[in-house]
């Protein structure tokens, strides 16, 4: 009862009005930026932090958790509704959300994901408050040989953004495994596929790759086939609000979604991407619908929306318990915290437990706020389906060019943008999934990095990989999916013989 | 809940008021610091951090610019990131964008030494003016609490024995915590080719590392360590820099009888192009600012070490550097000869 206690006189904390106001401040700012491809949460972090240096340390700490939240929230908006991620971590909610948009239910799934990103949130706020300590001597023990497999669960299972044929799909992986390796080698420092531009020495951009391929590519295939055929966006098919049916496919996929983001999200280089690709996988697989993925499954926005959020709360485990900054906004509230000469740490929680119940309770009101600033908004943002296409899409050009410009002003970046935006516009033209080059960007330089560091502090012994618990059990999880899928189809052959 | 349904009510009716009324708010927060007394002051001045927001390099351009304002040194400083490639691309940006221009500074570090070595960068130091170092921090060597490793000899000795066995984790390829390790071998009589150095990206990972005992030692800036050292979870076998830190018990390498200084130091530079008038007022100003009791507040809340070192002193340093560096890097193959 000692931490409900201690939570109890945190919220006090975070309901003082001085504080209620910062918290609503942040989750505002947080979701403007969130919008904005390429402006993420971290930029508006480190850009706040000298202005409130003047500020009490409670107020402008609760601020940052709220644009952190916030930014979370906002990067989904745009993803559904003109199909560019504000950020990564968006990016499988981008896959069903916007086919949805299109088909007219932009409003439940708007929905779905700012009540599932409260729902998850709050769970794992919860289990931020209950479990961090204990949870994380756990992600301590995560080796690089446990990463790999975490990762090789995640190559098997990415075959869900594949669409309908594995070989379009494989083919996408490679292009995007291909252009991982583009940049400095992380274990010998050489750099790989940079034909001396040094631009190109720190890898492709994700942002710059995602924005290209969903929203340039989306824009130019809608350009050229205008003289086709006139495609009307109809913003509002049926309800704004979510159904019933919607909800009832919503709740599981919520709850599944929190349990795969909140414990990745804790993980020392665990981040948001995976548990969002992993949870797109799961429900893509248990759906009752199976034949809407692809068309507008609300069970794929429902559950990477929940897996998003519950990661970001997850980001704080580590950070609050061992000042391990696992992801940019995570390394600015750092900074953030050590601007009072506090170190978050192991301390934290004995030295300043003024402040840190704060910073939790304030968590759950962030997400309460988060949900009352978006429900009432999303009437008005399914509205800027009605604008004419042509405005639209050329609004999401700017815009896109502008969020590039503004996260990596270079003219190497916009040349990049515009090779991906005509890349996407092919692999659309030609039927190729875009989801898969991304997917290989993210988790190809990942596997590799960890790979080569497990064989290099067991001294160049494969052995390591089945001799660690987590990764024998990671392994044998990603081989059982690898191979159920033909036992079952053989075992369905068996029986139908038996017949 | 009925305090939620009030920030709901706030909420809708007014967001946008707000959210404009938030910026100018924190507009007026930042006015006054401007108007503080005008004495020799600068009108303008621009700072570039050639790396991300949140990093060393930016945290250090912002606190410059803080502090040059709070002093009523210059009136306006404006704070621009160019990230990439270890600062290698803002360098190559200030080098042909800045030339001549005596009211731009760009924010650099040991790190870009190495960097401009290992990415053959096609810009060098040599086209910049040295202007001052400000801050350095030392490295530490740390091994988990459970470690049978007691002293820094023993790790010393472990590695003369079989550099391979020893493995490190630290920060990038090239940076200097690789660097520091592979110096650190050198000195204890082992082939620095041969050290099992393991770079993570950025300090949570190498941390985690060492804290779940994956590797044998860790290096990397005590800062990265400190709250785990006090924690009892990690024991700091020895710092790097020339004195030992305050309330931390591990010798200096030095005492310990190897004879290896390192710290990991920032600093700023000023375009090429500019006339000894126009160096001198620069180094005057980055002088005055480094004794303006806003700099040394901020040194002491960020645990960064005062290392002033201005113009012709700085200078000589960064060729000492430089030339130790390439020596380093081509003996660990980093930098092909």
């Amino acid at each position: 009862m000692d931490t409900l206690g201690a939570l109890l006189q945190g919220l006090s904390v975070a309901i003082a009005p001085m504080n209620l106001l910062f918290a609503l401040i942040g989750v505002l700012l947080g979701t403007a930026v969130g919008v904005l491809p390429g402006i993420g949460p971290a930029l508006t972090v480190a850009l706040l932090l000298p202005v409130t240096y003047k500020l009490d340390p409670a107020g402008s700490l609760i601020m940052f958790a709220g644009i952190y939240y916030g930014g979370m929230y906002g990067g989904s908006t745009t993803a559904i509704l003109i199909n560019t991620p504000g950020e990564s971590a968006s990016m499988a909610t981008a896959l069903e959300g916007n086919k949805m948009a299109k088909a007219g239910r932009g409003g439940p799934a708007l929905a779905t994901s700012a009540i599932g990103s409260f729902v998850a949130g709050t769970i794992a706020t919860l289990g931020l408050t209950f479990l961090a300590p204990s949870l994380v001597e756990i992600a301590v023990q995560f080796g690089p040989e446990d990463y790999f497999a975490l990762m090789c669960v995640a190559f098997v299972t990415v075959s869900a953004t594949f669409g309908d044929s594995p070989v379009r799909g494989l083919t996408s992986l490679f292009i995007g495994l291909a252009l991982g390796l583009v940049g400095i080698d992380k274990l010998t420092g050489q750099s790989r596929l940079a034909f001396g531009t040094p631009e190109l020495l720190d890898g492709v951009e994700i942002t710059t790759l995602a924005v290209g391929l969903f929203a340039i590519g989306e824009a130019l295939f809608v350009a050229s086939r205008r003289h086709l055929e006139e495609e009307k966006l109809e913003p509002i098919r049926g309800s704004l609000w979510m159904t019933l049916d919607d909800w009832r496919r919503s709740w599981k996929p919520w709850l599944r979604g929190t349990a795969l983001g909140f414990p990745i999200g804790a993980l020392p280089a665990g981040g948001a991407e995976i548990p969002t690709f992993l949870s797109y996988a799961v429900e893509r697989r248990l759906t009752k619908h199976p034949e809407e993925f692809g068309k507008g499954a609300i069970e794929g926005v429902a559950g990477p929306e929940a897996a998003n959020n519950a990661s970001a709360a997850g980001t704080l485990v580590p950070l609050l318990t061992l000042g391990l900054p696992t992801s940019a906004t995570a390394a600015m509230m750092l900074a953030g915290f050590q601007q009072y000469g506090l170190n978050p740490g192991p301390l934290l929680f004995a030295d300043h437990p003024q402040l840190v119940w704060g910073l939790i309770a304030s968590l759950y009101l962030a997400n309460a706020m988060l949900l009352v600033l978006n429900l009432p908004l999303v009437g008005l943002w399914v509205r800027l389906l009605a604008i004419p296409q042509p405005w639209l899409y050329a609004g999401i050009l700017v815009f896109a060019t502008m969020g590039t410009i503004a996260a990596k002003p270079s003219v190497v970046e916009l040349g990049m943008l515009t090779v991906f935006g005509l890349m996407g516009y092919l692999m659309r033209r030609f039927d190729y999934p875009v989801a898969p080059v991304v997917v290989g960007l993210i988790l190809g330089p990942v596997a590799e990095a960890q790979l080569r560091r497990a064989l290099s502090i067991s001294l160049g012994d494969p052995m390591v990989l089945l001799e660690s618990p987590i990764s024998a059990t990671l392994l044998a999880v990603a081989a059982i999916a690898l191979i159920a899928p033909f036992v079952m189809k053989n075992l369905g052959r068996f029986k139908a013989n038996e017949d | 809940m009925p305090r939620h349904r009030h920030a709901c009510a706030v909420t809708r009716r007014s967001a946008l008021p707000l959210l404009a009324g938030t910026l100018s708010a924190l507009a007026l927060l930042a006015g006054p610091l401007g108007l503080a007394p005008a004495r020799a002051q600068m009108s303008d001045l621009k700072i570039m951090a050639p790396a991300s927001p949140g990093g060393g390099w930016d945290q250090t351009a912002r606190s410059m610019q803080q502090a040059l304002v709070t002093a009523g040194l210059v009136r306006s400083v404006q704070v621009t990131n160019v990230t990439g490639a270890g600062g290698t691309i803002g360098l190559a940006q200030f080098i042909n964008g800045a030339k001549g221009d005596p009211s731009q500074l760009m924010v650099m570090g040991y790190v870009m030494v190495g960097a401009i070595l290992t990415n053959k960068a096609p810009v060098s130091l040599d086209q910049v003016t040295p202007i001052a170092r400000l801050t350095e921090e030392t490295e530490a060597i740390v091994v988990p609490a459970a470690s049978p490793i007691k002293t820094i000899q023993e790790l010393a000795a472990a590695i003369k024995a079989n550099p391979g066995k020893v493995t490190w984790s630290g920060g990038s390829a090239g940076g200097v915590d690789h660097i520091a390790a592979a110096l650190f071998a050198q000195m204890a009589g082992a082939d620095p080719s041969k050290i099992n150095y393991i770079p993570f990206s950025g300090g949570g990972e190498a941390l985690a590392a060492v804290l779940g005992g994956k590797v044998t030692a860790g290096i990397s800036g005590y800062g990265e360590f400190e709250s785990q050292v006090k924690a009892g979870k990690l024991r700091v076998l020895a710092v790097t820099a020339a004195e030992r830190l305050d309330g931390v018990d591990a010798p200096t390498l030095t005492e310990a009888g190897i004879a290896l200084k390192i710290t990991n130091w920032r600093g700023v530079m000023a375009p090429a192009g500019l006339t000894p008038e126009q160096r001198k007022t620069l180094v005057d100003l980055v002088e005055k600012m480094a004794r303006s009791p806003a700099w040394q507040d901020i040194l002491k809340q960020k645990g960064w070490d005062d290392a002033l070192l201005t113009g012709d002193a700085f200078a000589d340093l960064l060729k000492q550097e430089t030339a130790r560096t390439a020596e380093v890097l081509k003996s660990v193959g980093l930098v092909k000869p």
